[in-house]
């Protein structure tokens, strides 16, 4: 039924309304689709889909509805070139009364003795073998209405549905890694959600003082409001096991850095202790306590790293990985007070989540901080996160 | 009956052409989504074109706000003519602006109305058209008089995807995202462009654009309108096909960022250049 590519479609999450589905009939009916399936599928595309990171589900979707279906695609085309094909054949009334009179059975049982003769060879015209043009029950773009249709090369109908299959938008979709673009795009909810506040505002006091001194004339004072934004800190893991994902990170950085104008950023090694760096070779660094007592509480944190390390680098004094490196304090203490600054704090790993569980260090520190997939879906929810406390995995 | 057939100075794809068609079918507004560069604007100039219509542009910056495409009412001017008494202020429809959406409504034909980069805007910018684009009619509460579209304009937004826009408004809406051109599309996208390229040259061209593009990266991939930027500075140079092959020359007007450059410059130097793993995100 044509309703479950609705229900195929929602159930692969695509956020499909019924406003949408009656839209779609509405060009059917229309028969803006010009009868084809290809073309169908394009338009109920444009129709259903309103992003590019569903394209990929909605193929599937599509595969799942119409996989295995024989329809007439391109029927007036191949009609027509049918009866191209025909038009030498020319039958009195009579004959064609006579073929019609023929009955399924009869044609089938015609068909099978002609292919143990081997008559199915190229062949046109003729009354018997199989052919084009002809007036037997066998072959293609003959006339007969109950005849059998074999060979006609490669069937165009399938079009649509290969289009699909080849999910040339695998790489839109929103669970794998993610570029810069998507990147922006997923940050920008940091700011979307604030009020922006921008614009402009009549100063109606200095308005007045102007215009009095203009003797009366008017002349109008605008003063812009300040806009608002979000505060954002970055603290990102460098070295070691995160170097495959140096790339990953560093695009994450110039999203972040373009999209938001409060911005603070600072490095770490596997697990940060009372000083954070600065820059990405680790020679600079501010002290983590006095970041953590002078920057304001509703700055929204975000951490990346893989979250990978000794269980000792998080529980041990003097635990960090570098050996001239001396911490007073194990590294989850020191998460623990910073999470008890900012309350909003998220952890993004660029490891698929299905490893966590097999990592103890991961397994600890996603008991002080929520952790988030670094994809599409993961920064989504893990934005939605820190902007209203809440989302599906984590709940304030 | 409008249909769009496209014009011989701009190329498109089928499935453009066709969802072109439908939204115009379906009186619907049709959002064009695609990576910058892919022609999305100069769509709407086609569509003008091919059809024949008025053309109308209304071009969204941060500040733009919906009303201000409905019409402006203009206090400052009528209280500066009832100061000095210039002109008959009683009549308020004088000081009724028109904004560009207004104007596409109260023309007498059918007209095509680009909104372009709508994402521009604030995020509630498209919900207050929601209406609007719904019922193509708006009430100026001022005059008491309701302007409404005699036919349905031709309604073409671009989208830079910088922001998300709202679900209310893309439901209204057909979506079409705009691939990047395949190599042979993107010849007779450059044949428009430059009608007597040497074939060789183009060749060569696109097998070294295309190769850059398969860089993932890239901050910023190069596209439509850098490639005819180069081939532009190519042909005025003079620069042959076989010296493409060796280098890439002009490697500024392609790649925009001083990151990017290194990046191809290097690979091109080593062997890594055939080592697709280096380019692609499959390494992780």
């Amino acid at each position: 039924m044509f309703i479950n590519f609705f229900f195929n479609l929602k159930a692969r999450g695509v956020p499909v309304s019924l406003h949408e589905w009656i839209t779609l009939h509405h060009a059917l009916a229309l028969n803006l689709n010009d009868c084809s399936l290809t073309n169908f599928y394009h338009m109920a595309r444009s129709i259903l889909v309103k992003n590019e990171i569903f394209y990929d589900r909605y193929d599937i979707a599509f595969l799942d509805t119409f996989g295995g279906i024989e329809t007439t695609d391109e029927m007036l085309e191949e009609i027509l070139a049918g009866l191209k094909k025909v038009k030498e054949l020319k039958l009195t009334e009579e004959e064609k009364r006579q073929i019609e009179q023929l009955n399924l059975d009869e044609v089938l049982r015609n068909f099978e003795e002609q292919l143990k003769q081997g008559h199915y060879k190229n062949h046109v015209g003729g009354n018997k073998a199989i052919g084009t043009g002809g007036r037997s029950t066998q072959g293609a773009w003959g006339y007969n209405p109950a005849g059998i249709r074999i060979g006609q090369g490669e069937s165009r109908h399938r079009r649509a549905v290969q289009i699909a299959e080849k999910r040339t938008f695998r790489n839109y979709s929103s669970d794998v890694t993610l570029d810069t673009r998507q990147m922006r795009v997923a940050l920008s909810h940091l700011r979307s959600l604030l009020p922006m506040g921008q614009g402009e505002k009549l100063d109606l006091k200095q308005t007045i003082d102007r215009t009095c001194k203009n003797a009366g004339e008017i002349e109008l004072v605008w003063e812009t409001k300040e806009k608002k934004s979000a505060k954002v800190m970055l603290l990102m893991d460098v070295g070691g096991s995160m170097t495959p994902f140096s790339e990953l990170v560093e695009r994450l950085f110039s999203a972040a850095a373009g999209q938001i104008s409060r911005f603070k950023h600072y490095y770490f090694h596997n697990c940060f202790y009372q000083d954070l760096w600065t820059d990405m070779e680790r020679n600079q660094s501010v002290s983590t306590m006095e970041v953590i007592k002078s920057e304001d509480s509703d700055y929204k944190v975000i951490i990346v790293g893989d979250a990978e390390m000794a269980p000792s680098e998080l529980t041990w004094v003097n635990g960090a990985i570098d050996y001239w490196y001396h911490n007073d304090t194990p590294g989850i203490v020191w998460m623990q007070r910073f999470k008890e600054k900012f309350k909003d704090t998220i952890w993004l790993n660029p490891l698929p989540k299905r490893t966590w569980d097999y990592v103890h260090s991961i397994r600890m520190i996603r008991d002080v901080f929520p952790m988030f997939e670094l994809t599409l879906d993961g920064l989504d929810e893990g934005v939605k996160y820190l902007m209203t406390g809440k989302c599906e995995l984590y709940n304030r | 009956m409008n249909y769009f057939k496209g014009t011989d100075d701009y190329v498109l794809s089928k499935e453009l052409r066709d969802n072109v068609n439908v939204s115009i079918a379906l009186g619907r507004p049709l959002i064009v989504k695609g990576e910058p560069g892919t022609g999305k604007t100069l769509l709407a100039h086609s569509i003008a074109k091919g059809l024949g219509k008025k053309f109308i542009v209304w071009n969204i910056k941060s500040t733009t706000k919906a009303q201000e495409g409905l019409y402006v009412y203009d206090t400052v001017q009528r209280l500066n003519d009832a100061r000095f008494g210039d002109n008959d202020v009683s009549d308020i429809k004088r000081y009724i602006k028109l904004g560009k959406l207004g104007e596409a409504f109260a023309s007498d034909e059918q007209v095509v109305l680009l909104i372009d980069e709508i994402d521009k805007a604030d995020i509630e910018f498209p919900n207050d058209l929601l209406n609007e684009l719904d019922e193509m009619s708006f009430y100026i509460p001022e005059t008491k008089e309701t302007i409404k579209a005699k036919t349905r304009p031709i309604v073409i937004i671009t989208s830079n995807s910088e922001k998300e826009l709202p679900d209310p408004f893309l439901r209204r809406c057909i979506f079409h995202y705009i691939e990047f051109p395949t190599q042979e599309l993107m010849e007779e996208i450059v044949h428009v462009h430059f009608p007597d390229i040497e074939k060789k040259l183009l060749r060569e061209a696109l097998k070294k654009f295309y190769w850059i593009r398969e860089f993932d990266m890239l901050r910023k991939k190069p596209s439509t309108s850098e490639l005819i930027d180069w081939l532009q500075a190519l042909i005025i140079s003079g620069i042959s096909a076989k010296d493409i092959e060796k280098e890439i020359p002009f490697l500024g007007t392609l790649l925009k960022k001083k990151e990017d450059i290194d990046i191809v410059e290097k690979s091109g130097k080593s062997h890594y250049a055939y080592n697709t793993s280096m380019r692609t995100r499959d390494v992780y």
